[in-house]
């Protein structure tokens, strides 16, 4: 069975870099997304600055659900996942790999360039490192509860917007707490710790109930 | 020891809709069951629920051999080759097989390149499935019947697009596969070439 799950990381991880050019195209939207804010909001620094962290976070949940849609919608097109269905490995935990493949391929590298970009919207040190822990915290929970969007639209042509949809009010706590933890490392009377720590039980509380409704969900939308 | 394929009393249904009712069979090792009937008789879905992918309404498919666990559904010693290729495009042959002989395959795994030259197809090892005709893709489809060892074949019109030397050589897969003491359950059209198999015809579509 850990020889059927790595087989399937690999999998993940090679058509992530093959298919529509990888990470480079999550980190390019997230790009945009971050540039196109100081042209609509003016060049006021202290505003810039004050509000960063809510914009990374902003434009990471959208380029997070870049590509969520397809997580299972293409192999449920070509079959794949009915095969996967059949294999050694439970729908589960299937499903956790391929949103851990998903995230590794796609959030990771926003991870990565968040404090690079954040440079461009003013920010300190302190509020570089606080969104960068915030982001690496959260962004599994939106990978696994995107996940159960994309399960409930795999079997649907156009399921994009409405994982979209169905994905962002749940995003919501997420948000929250991650640009309350990003606002508590430059100062403030929350410490870090408090919101940060919620963040990361939201994660974790998503990485493990998220693959059963995911899996549930491929489930039923098969039958 | 034998491998036997049990279906009592199937009925399935598609969307709340009855599409097959009342079915009954039972083959063991060695054996091949066809099905047969009109479009939209139902057939697909019958082999769907035999791979465990569709759940009954009602009825009964057990599958009980020496080295089965009856704890265990059906599908998991099963292969199940569909409408849909399950193919990568953007993956090679070599690597698609290779995923699939890691994520089907219990005990003993064959080499891609092998099952590639099993179907024929040796030299588009390193070629994208993407690039591959709709024939070739089929062909390496069918290779995964060979990088995993499963007692159970259920092929949906495993004969579709495929040009006659690669029907023949499938007609030969079967036999060794069923000579082996493996299952084979097919639905087609076209004559498979499955020897002394039993046939299973399914109704006008209600």
């Amino acid at each position: 069975m850990k020889a059927a799950l790595l087989a399937l990381l690999i999998r993940e991880f090679r058509l992530a870099n093959r298919i529509g050019g990888g990470a480079a195209m999550g980190v390019v939207f997230f790009l945009i997304l971050v540039t196109i804010v100081p042209f609509s909001i003016g060049p006021d620094l202290n505003l810039l600055s004050r509000i960063g962290p809510a914009i990374l976070w902003i434009a990471a949940l959208l380029a997070t659900l870049l590509g969520l849609d397809r997580l299972f919608q293409s192999d449920q097109e070509d079959g794949s996942l009915d095969a996967l269905r059949m294999g050694e490995a439970p729908l589960e935990l299937v499903v956790a790999t391929k949103c851990v493949a998903h995230w590794a391929a796609t959030c990771l590298p926003l991870v990565i360039v968040a404090p690079l970009f954040g440079l461009m919207l003013a920010m300190d040190a302190p509020a570089l490192a606080g969104v960068t822990a915030t982001l690496l915290a959260g962004t599994p929970a939106l990978t696994f509860l995107g996940a159960i969007g994309a399960a409930l639209t795999a079997t649907l042509r156009r399921g994009g917007l409405l994982t979209a949809i169905l994905i962002l009010p749940l995003a919501i706590p997420v948000l929250i707490f991650g640009v309350s933890a990003s606002a508590a490392a430059t100062g403030g009377t929350v410490p870090f710790a408090t919101p940060f720590l919620i963040l990361v039980a939201l994660s974790l509380a998503a990485a493990a109930l998220a693959p059963f409704a995911a899996a549930a969900a491929l489930r039923a939308m098969s039958d | 020891m034998t491998t036997v394929l049990s279906v009592e009393r199937l009925a399935l249904s598609r969307g709340g809709r009855l599409v097959v009712s009342d079915v009954a069979f039972r083959i063991e090792s060695g054996e091949a069951l066809l099905v047969t009937g009109p479009n939209g008789a139902g057939k697909s879905t019958l082999l769907r629920a035999l791979a465990g992918l569709l759940r009954p309404s009602s009825g009964t498919i057990r599958l009980v051999g020496p080295q089965i666990d009856p704890d265990d559904p059906p599908g998991l010693y099963a292969h199940y080759v569909g409408h849909a290729d399950a193919l990568k495009s953007a993956l090679t042959a070599r690597e698609n097989l290779a995923f699939w002989g890691a994520a089907l395959g219990r005990a003993r795994t064959a080499d891609p390149v092998d099952a590639l030259q099993r179907v024929g197809l040796p030299h588009v090892a390193d070629i994208p499935a993407g690039w591959l005709s709709a024939g070739q893709k089929r062909r390496v489809s069918l290779g995964r019947l060979f990088v995993a060892a499963r007692p159970v074949w259920i092929l949906d019109e495993p004969a579709t697009a495929l040009d006659k030397a690669s029907q023949s050589r499938l007609a030969d897969a079967m036999a060794e596969h069923r000579a082996s003491g493996g299952l084979v359950v097919a639905a087609t059209h076209a004559p498979l070439g499955l020897e002394d198999a039993h046939e299973l015809r399914l109704g006008e579509a209600p």
